[in-house]
């Protein structure tokens, strides 16, 4: 038999029993709607995540405090450390090669007053380069300046969300006057909205120089985090080491193990997340498909009934002369037919409940021509798995025995 | 020339420790061009020596020859080329594809011989007209049809290929005498051409239309006579 008259047969036989193929290929829409629908939320939220994430700053790398060892070798705990410096951070703008720019910050909460309001933020003390590396934007007024940092100046730029706290909703508050831990503060800037970052938002933090928390607020002369935009995503690896090693240089930590700091990449905070979001999609994926296996069985079980059922047909066609490749290949191409049509409405089905998804439950998705491809070998080969067992029964039909069948 | 040539075949079919001898020892040739009546009461194992000489199936014992080859001991697909290429069918039931068209039924054994598709309609046609199906019924679907005209298509089926032999199993078992008798004719007309035609029946009166008539009982032949009466 020619392809194309396998083609022939199986629409002619598929189109013949209209509503009972339409039932049984329900089966396989269903299960790959659902696979199509689950990879594609499960990718969506992968996207979500990892644009969240960039969103923090572009090929940033951000040098935490780490465990402090005392004497006694009892440890204070990670991020405990006070080791890290503003001079730790000015080495690593001049020393360390691609660095585009270096913000220190030490941040604590306080309690925060303008007029006969208040709110407990985030009082983050930092550089002039901030805004640039953590992705952050001016709505009003202007970010901390070089000058100010000299000067330590008492002025603050306030996040959106600690303006509407302060001052109400879209207010200008450049200008006035705030009281942190009881000092004032002239408000030069407002930042624009970020949204939440996942991490703890930006939008509810104030900003002073660092040189003015070190001294006026908190004490200290550490800083809590030093953040580094590095010059491209192709280096973050080496300005990674770079830094690491020349920490432990300033430091005289000889063996790295010990470091009482640790630097983490974006790229590190994105690979972990999308290894979660990875295995839920895995998950979803598979949960889903046991509806497939299922719709696989429904097909199965409707190729035995038509083999039995058409077994007199099976016998004359031999008798005039089919082979038994003829007649397997004429029932496989049935049943590979069925699942792939199942296959092509369940991915229309599946991009419609993922749109559905987005549209109620305003959750990201993304229908990835991965999944797509997925779906159609995935139905193509259930069709000849689960075909396969009632191909050959009809290919192994006695002629004899199937003419006679009642 | 020697068409068909049985030398001694049994065929013997077992069913747990019970073993049926359905045919005991059977042997005859039948020539180019002959019209043979194999006739026998019911359970008198014609059937089963159609399906042998019909490469449907293996004699247990027994050697047959089809147009000089050995062909006792060949496997199903070897089988199914010697059916498709030499033999034509034409059954009690008539096995047309239900819910499909004349014409496509026709086509079907052409199809499976991997004729070129656009000469097969031709071809299909021709043969249906020869077996005396109206033009009109055509595109008709094959259950619409009247027994007659079923068995027709049948016939037409059954010449498509252009078989050297013709096997009708009780051909008239299921029409009416008076569409029996224009079946019987159509053979007839048929064997005239030159083709070799064998006809399995219960019935003597059938089995009239042939020339020869090969009596079959318990597995054995009884009679083997040519048919001085005929109606030729």
């Amino acid at each position: 038999m020619l392809i194309t008259d396998l083609f022939e047969e199986t629409y002619l036989a598929i189109s013949a029993n209209k509503v009972r193929s339409g039932l049984t290929i329900l089966g396989i829409v269903i299960g790959i709607g659902s696979v199509i629908a689950m990879i594609s939320v499960g990718q969506g939220a992968t996207g979500s995540i990892e644009s969240n994430i960039q969103a923090m700053g572009s090929n940033l790398i951000t040098v935490t405090p780490g465990t402090q060892r005392s004497f006694s070798q009892v440890s204070s705990g990670r991020g405990a450390a006070q080791t890290l410096t503003l001079e730790d951070a000015d080495a690593i703008a001049q020393e360390v090669l691609s660095v585009q720019a270096v913000a220190p910050e030490l941040s604590r909460r306080y309690q925060i007053v303008a007029g006969g309001k208040n709110t407990n933020a985030q009082v983050d003390g930092t550089t002039t380069s901030y805004p640039d590396v953590r992705n952050v934007e001016i709505d009003l007024g202007s970010f901390i300046s070089d000058q100010n940092v000299t000067n330590q100046s008492k002025v603050a730029v306030l996040g959106s969300i600690a303006r509407d706290d302060l001052f109400g909703e879209g207010a200008n508050p450049v200008g006035q006057t705030i009281r942190i831990n009881g000092i004032n503060f002239k408000v030069i800037g407002v930042n624009k909205s970020k949204g939440g970052t996942g991490f703890g938002s930006q939008d509810d933090m104030v900003f002073i120089p660092l040189t003015t928390i070190q001294k006026f607020l908190a004490g200290a002369n550490y800083v809590s985090t030093i953040n580094v935009q590095a010059e491209s995503s192709q280096v973050i690896t080496q300005v990674q080491a770079d830094i690491t090693n020349l920490l432990l240089q300033r430091h005289n930590i000889t063996d790295s193990t010990l470091a009482d700091f640790s630097v983490i990449s974006e790229q590190d905070i994105v690979g972990a997340a999308s290894s979660i979001t990875n295995t839920m999609t895995v998950l979803l994926a598979a949960i889903a498909s046991i509806s497939l296996i299922v719709g696989g069985i429904g097909i199965m079980n409707m190729m035995m009934t038509t083999v039995t059922e058409r077994t007199r047909e099976i016998g004359l066609r031999k008798a005039i002369g089919a082979k038994r490749l003829d007649i397997s290949l004429q029932f496989l191409a049935e049943a590979v037919m069925l699942t792939f049509l199942g296959g092509i409405i369940g991915i229309i089905l599946g991009g419609v409940l993922a749109y559905g998804i987005t549209l109620i439950a305003g959750l990201a998705t993304k229908i990835s021509l991965f999944s797509i491809i997925l779906a159609f070998s995935v139905s193509a080969g259930i069709g000849i798995v689960f075909g396969y067992w009632p191909a050959q029964k009809a290919s192994k039909l006695n002629p004899i025995e199937a003419l006679r069948y009642e | 020339m020697v068409m068909i040539e049985v030398k001694n075949i049994t065929k013997i079919y077992k069913s747990g420790n019970v073993e049926t001898k359905v045919l005991k020892g059977i042997s005859f040739s039948i020539n180019n061009g002959e019209f043979v009546a194999i006739i026998g009461p019911s359970g008198s194992g014609k059937s089963t020596l159609m399906h042998i000489l019909g490469c449907l199936d293996t004699p247990t014992s027994g050697q047959y020859f089809f147009e000089g080859r050995e062909v006792s001991k060949l496997s199903d697909d070897e089988l199914a080329d010697i059916r498709r290429e030499k033999i034509g069918f034409v059954f009690q039931s008539f096995n047309l594809l239900s819910r499909t068209t004349v014409l496509r039924n026709v086509m079907l054994p052409l199809a499976y011989a991997n004729f070129p598709k656009d000469r097969r309609e031709e071809i299909a046609k021709k043969s249906l007209l020869s077996s005396g199906l109206d033009e009109k019924s055509f595109n008709h679907l094959s259950n619409q049809l009247s027994g007659g005209e079923m068995q027709r298509v049948a016939i037409a089926r059954a010449l498509v290929n252009n078989p050297a032999l013709i096997f009708a199993d009780e051909p008239t078992g299921n029409l009416d005498s008076k569409t029996g008798e224009l079946v019987m004719e159509t053979f007839r007309k048929l064997n005239e051409q030159g083709r070799t035609i064998i006809l399995i029946t219960h019935e003597k009166y059938i089995a009239e239309n042939a020339r020869r008539k090969i009596s079959i009982r318990d597995g054995e032949i009884v009679e083997d006579i040519i048919n001085h009466n005929h109606n030729n």
